[in-house]
């Protein structure tokens, strides 16, 4: 059934939720990068609660106007107007008060989503029955989707991938450059308010199917889990949008395998065991390389100390120190050193003493800047321009071998 | 205002407020630590957490989904933190990964379990039960001084009651402290002053008026009851003591106007049934910072000199 | 090859046990933001009653080892002391001044509150404030020439007014070791002179003062000793002995033009 559904063999309106979801989670993969990159993640959260009062009034006034208050597309416009409004709002909270970043969002999205039960509840008095469907929007649902609300989901997606991967270069020069991008003439206040419209064309595509507590997931976990593996800003915006489709489709496909289990999550949760792969296991950046690298690190930089100190007959008081140098055969147990232990004591004099006159010399900020205190300066310099400090400075004093 | 208010809206607006001031209270910390969103995500763990308890007990107890939800805000400000400093990822985005998951977590294995014969639903979570808690044993003010009567108030009441003298007691001891650190955290710690592990308590302690407050305003409801109050008292004054004392007014007064507004708005309207009462706290005590944002004496921060 | 000593560490740690007795003392400290160490190996045992200067040129850890030394970021390696003992035990003898972008410029907190923020370790948790403790804390601000602010929000206040806050604020916690971070940048010479008149006052009762410093030609006129740093510690003692041209060279490489140190006071030779 699995298989089936991840080869998209469960039924065309299936098929087209699965194939709009993924490219929805690539569009949100890639917009998410931009955001996350400069450091307004939760931004999306606001926008996301903040559909809930827009979803509730194009319900009343469609109902008003004489015609179906579930319409998808008429849904969805109510629910990109108010959650324009939020950002607004958000806007003139942190421009025109004290207010930071961050209470502003707060505010904005639980008293938008406050409202909005306000509204959803008003629709409810209004008669029974009439309202199902609007709370599928908190949690998303795709069962027993209509064929049309899945065409314009898997449009949608399409469209706003379009967008974003056409508008890729400036919008990721805006992200990374800012000052680069006004010299080169870009219209940064209108590439970021178009980043913020992709966020809320990616939120409001996203709500039937993710639902909006969830739909920041698609925008927020796939850079973040990308951000892992790469450092270089285009691997990232590609990579996160991968992560996007690739959670989406197989989160959608696992949905439709069986009746209890929710579209939203699924996707959320798939993302998020990328994330936790990506966290622990990455190279580089990853928790398990970064740990060790950091315990070497480590050794290095007290082993380095514990030379300079024998070299400079100073007491060692680190515990560590004493026990890497003893068991290197460096020490003995009293902390006096043996002969290697004094010959590479004076080889790490004589390093420091090499790195001091590099240095000291005119023209050298660029190779001095290596100078991280547990580096050799043999894997910096040729040998030629090391006989030339050691000229400098006197060369090799009683260095053994 | 005879009997009928003090057995359908006099608990309810205590409870109301009550929860109010228990969340502002630590939101006034939070707000001036640019931590404001560490209430977006305790509320949003709250979900998971009764879920977990319930699967675990088998039944709708309360103390079980207490417990399992502030378990559940804990695990969640660890893993924050853990994503954080191991991934070395800013605080809002970390926050977003772990209460993302957390929260489709617990839809999931809400989904997953047979819950639909237990009052326990998604909505309910998200928006509370405020109206719901009344008073059934009053026969008007006189109750209040009735034993058997006052035996019957909502077990919600005295819970909220002692979470808010727990929260008042924690914000009151640690003023100093938490003044001290989050205006200036290096000097504090160099004073002696355990920074880390008093963010952590503070956090601690909202979460535990998030878990309280839920029960009675929904958990996404109760982020509203963090920002909004402390928010707009930010605007308002210069004075920490007295941009807490705005807080709590304006927290009462979200909370009584809300709920009025919610059980006798609509008829105004010429519609029937009443309309949520955590919405309408929410959006009453949004109407209250957009008059400070608008009106504020202090509005504008000072500027920043370099 | 004279330096290698033959000589058992615990010998060579007794022999050190009277300089650890300094108002500060630091042995092999190293910190290290992520793999880049900010403070190597450094060494340095301040002089008691003395003002001494942390020179060196823009992330060369003169921050971070200050921070270091009162507990603020944790070490990778080292020892540090104060005044013979580890320096969790000392706060209270010690009194700091961070430097000035690092706090919340908007907190609702008026001039004499920061001032009392001072007399935490007095105050305690709940003690209550009493008159003899606000009267301290505006002689602190008439020390440094703010008394007219008392009642201002810290944000309304200019760069050098909020310096000499933090001043008074460190006066209120009548300190025996004083450590400021760059008190003097972006202040008016006037304020500036006000700042180094209150610190010689203290030096005077016989304190002792470490103030990281930016301004070069100015460190002779105020300092006694000097501790000059890089990342790692490249020369420390009185500022008549060890501020001298190659040793800036060496502090600042390339960086600094000769010239610039030749025109120092006291770099003549
Ligand atoms: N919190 C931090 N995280 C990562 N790196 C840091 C941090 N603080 C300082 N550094 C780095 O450590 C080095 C030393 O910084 P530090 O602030 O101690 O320098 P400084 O001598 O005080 O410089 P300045 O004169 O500019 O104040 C710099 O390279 C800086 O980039
Ligand atoms: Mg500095």
């Amino acid at each position: 059934m699995l298989w089936e559904a991840l080869t998209l063999q469960l039924g065309y309106n299936a098929t087209l939720v699965t194939v709009g979801a993924a490219l929805l989670g690539f569009a949100a993969g890639v917009t998410g990068t931009f955001l996350f990159l400069r450091k307004r993640a939760l931004v999306s959260d606001a926008i996301s609660h903040a559909t809930l009062p827009g979803v509730g009034l194009a319900f009343l006034a469609m109902v008003a106007l004489g015609g179906d208050g579930r319409n998808l597309a008429g849904l969805l416009i109510g629910s990109a107007l108010s959650a324009w409004v939020g950002l607004l709002a958000v806007s003139f909270l942190t421009r025109r008060t004290r207010l930071a970043e961050d209470a502003a969002i707060g505010a904005v999205l639980s008293v938008f989503f406050g409202f909005g039960i306000v509204l959803l509840t008003v629709i409810q008095s209004l008669g029974a029955g009439r309202q199902a469907g609007l709370e599928d929007f908190l949690l998303g649902s795709t069962a027993g989707m209509l064929r049309a609300d899945a065409l314009l989901i898997a449009g949608g997606g399409a469209l706003v991938l379009a967008v974003v991967l056409a508008l890729r270069r400036p919008l990721t020069l805006v992200t990374f450059d800012p000052d680069y991008a006004v010299a080169r003439g870009l219209p940064v206040a209108r590439l970021d308010l178009l980043m913020m419209g992709l966020v809320m064309a990616v939120t409001v595509i996203g709500l039937k199917v993710v639902g909006l507590i969830l739909i920041v997931a698609l925008l927020i976990i796939p850079p973040v889990a990308a951000r892992f593996w790469s450092d270089r800003s285009d691997h990232v915006v590609l990579l996160s949008g991968a992560i996007g489709a690739v959670s989406a489709w197989v989160g959608a496909a696992l949905s439709a395998t069986a009746p209890n289990l929710p579209t939203g999550p699924m996707i959320v949760l798939t993302a998020f065991a990328i994330f936790a792969l990506s966290l622990l296991a990455a190279p580089g950046r990853g928790v398990l390389a970064a740990a060790l690298r950091q315990n070497r690190f480590r050794r290095r930089v007290h082993m380095r100390q514990g030379l300079l100190a024998l070299a400079h007959g100073q007491p060692i008081y680190e515990g560590l120190t004493l026990r890497l140098l003893q068991h290197a055969g460096l020490v003995r147990p009293d902390g006096v050193p043996t002969e290697a232990g004094q010959a590479r004591a004076a080889r790490a004099l004589r390093d420091e003493a090499r790195w001091a006159e590099l240095r000291a010399g005119p023209g050298n900020e660029a190779a001095a800047a290596l100078h991280d205190g547990v580096r050799d300066i043999e894997t910096v310099l040729t040998q030629d321009q090391i006989a030339e400090i050691d000229r400098r400075i006197g060369g090799p004093r009683g260095v053994p071998g | 205002m005879g009997a009928d208010f003090v057995t359908l809206s006099l608990t309810p607006i205590l409870i109301g407020a009550l929860a109010a001031v228990a969340c502002a209270l630590p939101g006034n910390f939070l707000v001036l630590r640019r931590q404001a969103l560490i209430g977006d995500a305790i509320s949003h763990v709250v979900l998971p957490g009764i879920v977990v308890a319930f699967l675990i007990t088998g039944a709708v107890a309360t103390l079980p989904m207490i417990l399992g939800a502030a378990c559940a805000a804990l695990v969640a400000v660890a893993l924050i933190e853990a994503v954080r400093r191991l991934g070395r990822i800013e605080p809002g985005a970390a926050m977003g990964v772990v209460f993302t998951a957390m929260f489709a977590g617990g839809v999931l294995l809400l989904e997953q379990s047979d819950t639909s014969s237990v009052h326990l639903d998604v909505e309910h979570a998200l928006y509370g039960n405020l109206e719901s808690l009344i008073w059934l044993d009053a026969s008007g003010w006189g109750s209040l001084t009735d034993p058997v009567a006052l035996a019957g108030l909502p077990p919600e009441l005295g819970r909220i009651a002692l979470t808010l003298v727990a929260v008042a007691l924690f914000t009151g001891i640690f003023w100093r402290p938490l003044a001290l650190s989050t205006f200036d955290e290096g000097f504090a710690r160099s004073l002696g002053i355990r920074t880390g592990a008093l963010g952590l308590a503070l956090v601690v302690v909202s979460a535990l008026a998030a878990v309280a407050a839920f029960d009675a305003v929904g958990s996404i409801i109760v982020i509203a009851m963090f920002i909004c109050p402390p928010a707009a008292a930010r605007l308002m004054t210069d004075r920490l003591g007295a941009q807490v004392g705005w807080s709590v007014v304006f927290a009462i007064l979200s909370a009584i106007l809300g709920y009025v507004l919610a059980g006798y708005g609509p008829g105004w309207f010429g519609l029937g049934a009443s309309v949520s009462a955590a919405g309408m706290i929410a959006t009453v005590s949004g109407v209250i910072l957009a008059l400070a944002a608008v009106f504020g004496p202090r509005r504008r921060g000072a500027i920043v000199a370099t | 090859m004279s330096a290698l000593s033959l000589v058992p560490n615990a010998d060579r740690v007794a022999a050190d046990a009277a300089a650890l007795r300094a108002p500060l003392a630091i042995r092999g400290l190293t910190v290290s933001y992520g793999q880049q160490p900010a403070v190597f190996s450094v060494d340095m045992t301040l002089r008691a009653g003395a003002m001494t200067a942390i020179v060196g040129p823009n992330g060369a850890g003169k921050s971070t080892l200050m921070k270091a030394a009162l507990g603020i970021v944790t070490p990778l390696s080292g020892r540090i002391t104060a005044f013979g003992a580890p320096v969790e035990l000392q706060r209270h003898r010690i009194a700091y001044v961070p430097q000035r972008a690092s706090v919340d410029w908007d907190f609702p907190a008026r001039v004499i509150d920061v001032v009392l923020m001072g007399m935490y370790r007095d105050l305690g948790l709940l003690g209550r404030v009493r008159a003899h403790h606000r009267d301290f804390a505006r002689d602190c601000l008439d020390r440094v020439g703010m008394t007219d602010f008392a009642d201002r929000q810290i944000g309304q206040l200019s760069g050098g007014q909020q310096q000499r806050v933090f001043l008074a604020r460190a006066l209120a916690q009548n300190a025996d070791l004083y450590m400021l971070d760059e008190p003097f940048a972006g202040v008016d010479a006037a304020t500036e002179k006000a700042i180094i008149a209150v610190l010689k006052g203290l030096r005077d009762e016989g304190r002792t003062v470490l103030v990281v410093h930016h301004d070069l030609a100015t460190v002779a006129e105020y300092f006694d000793d000097v501790l000059l740093i890089a990342t790692r510690k490249v020369a420390e003692g009185p500022v008549t002995q060890v501020f001298t041209a190659d040793n800036l060279q060496a502090t600042y490489g390339g960086r600094l033009a000769t010239q610039q140190i030749d025109r120092l006071p006291g770099a003549g030779a």
